[in-house]
């Protein structure tokens, strides 16, 4: 058919689309680490973690709870963190994500995002405890700015990925 | 009512059983996960062997990206060197005053060091780099402090070199791939430099903070030591040559002096990877002996 005259109606999206979109987002937001610039401070926030947390928030059922597994490990690779840090971290935050909706049926934007934002900090924080056990030895107070930035921008991503949620069914 | 919650699919003992097995394969692989993350508490060396095989992978995306990109670290400088150009102008004139007598004096003093070492015939071999790579990514949301160069195992550099750039000193190698290594920069909260103060080589330690600074511990108790003090590898230790420029004082906190980096690597293009330095033995036990004696 002509390019622009699909039927837009009873279309059925293809399946590779709808796992791949949101699978190979996060996978980007991992990578983002590698923008060829050398910080020696730690801001940028952790956009793997904050798209997945996005997605969870936008489409519940979305992720089974082991796909944190392999995008956690995919996380590891390029973080810097020892590896299995965010394995566990990201698997940990599905549990919780799933006992807090056992527990809170309705929320709102809001609710979603203090929950959200408390788990990303949290993650921040065992992270850094996880990478001083393994031989760091930097303090708290240097990661408040980049906890803050991510918890900022978080309903960023969830915008971003309401964009993509749009495209995954349309592609 | 409530939105249907996606962990009761109703009857279907197929959707029930599946819904189980993912909660038992991701318990599992948090398991799995945690006795990753202690591995690298236990036995670093098995664990960084693991992550440089994934560096090599991955190094080559920033490499590409790097030379695809101007450097963006200066973009922010750019804009800011606008702001109080004047003012700036003249203090810059002012020292380029004073630097063009300072080195004038240095080039008598190297003059003379060269004729005293050919009189006393002491032999200065110059350290050569092993090699020449660039710092093509760091890790910017972990707490760790680590770049990767794009050398790696193929190029000679092993574990332990110090990386030196052309301000001052980087870091040292931790883990090395065949293309890629990770250099622990001197910021990092794990890593301890020995070095010395220019002007009366009075010893310390400069220990990473994580944000970009370092914190002086001074060795002897009697010294104190002063914003704008310059300090530098002492050597001792081995790893690190003497003479290496580390770092700068700024400011005197309640747990040590603060300072700053001479080298940014926000700024680094190019690194030098040096050999290790083994600090030259001491002298044998008998020669001390004999001099007690006298």
């Amino acid at each position: 058919m002509a390019r622009g005259y699909e039927p837009r109606l009873n279309r059925v999206a293809s399946r590779w689309a709808l796992i791949g979109v949101p699978a190979i987002s996060v996978m980007l937001g991992s990578m983002t680490v590698l923008i060829p610039q050398v910080s020696v401070f730690p801001l940028l926030p952790p956009f793997g973690l904050l798209i997945l947390l996005a997605w969870r928030m936008i489409v519940r059922d979305l992720w089974p709870v082991w796909a944190a597994l392999p995008l956690g490990f995919f996380d590891d690779i390029f973080s810097g963190q020892p590896l299995g840090s965010a394995m566990l971290l990201w698997t940990l935050v599905f549990l919780v994500l799933d006992i807090f909706d056992r527990w809170m049926m309705w929320r709102d934007f809001r609710q979603d995002w203090a929950i959200a934002g408390t788990l990303v900090a949290v993650v921040q924080l065992v992270g850094l405890a996880i990478a001083n056990g393994s031989g760091g030895g930097t303090s708290a107070v240097v990661l408040l700015p980049q906890i803050i930035v991510s918890i900022l921008i978080l309903p960023l991503m969830v915008r971003l990925c309401a964009r993509l949620d749009v495209l995954r069914w349309t592609l | 009512m409530a939105p249907p919650s996606p962990r009761r699919p109703g009857f279907s003992r197929r959707a029930q059983y599946g819904i189980f097995a993912s909660y038992v394969i991701a318990v599992a692989g948090a398991g799995f996960a945690l006795l990753l993350v202690l591995t690298a508490r236990f036995d670093p060396n098995g664990h960084s062997a693991l992550q440089s095989i994934l560096a090599d992978m991955t190094s080559p995306i920033s490499s590409a990206a790097r030379s695809a990109l101007a450097s963006t670290g200066d973009v922010g400088e750019s804009i800011g060197a606008y702001f109080d150009a004047a003012s700036k102008n003249k203090a810059m004139a002012k020292e380029l005053a004073a630097s063009k007598r300072k080195l004038i004096e240095a080039d008598v003093v190297r003059q003379e060091n060269r004729r005293l070492k050919q009189m006393l015939g002491l032999k200065t071999d110059a350290i050569q780099p092993i090699t020449r790579a660039a710092l093509v990514s760091s890790t910017g949301s972990s707490s760790r402090r680590y770049a990767t160069l794009s050398a790696g195992a193929s190029d000679g550099v092993a574990n332990g070199q110090p990386v030196v750039g052309p301000d001052g000193l980087v870091g040292r190698v931790v883990s090395v791939g065949r293309v890629s290594a990770r250099v622990l920069l001197i910021v990092d909260g794990g890593n301890v430099t020995p070095v010395k103060r220019t002007t009366d080589s009075a010893p310390a330690l400069a220990i990473g903070t994580g944000d970009g600074r370092l914190i002086l511990r001074p060795l002897t108790s009697d010294v104190q030591f002063k914003p704008g003090d310059i300090f530098v590898t002492s050597g001792s230790g081995g790893i690190y040559r003497p003479g290496i420029s580390v770092a700068r004082a700024i400011d005197r906190g309640r747990e040590g002096t603060k300072a700053r980096p001479m080298a940014d690597p926000a700024r680094l293009d190019y690194a030098e990877v040096e050999p290790i330095y083994q600090t030259p033995p001491p002298p044998a036990p008998s020669q001390i002996g004999e001099a007690k004696e006298d």
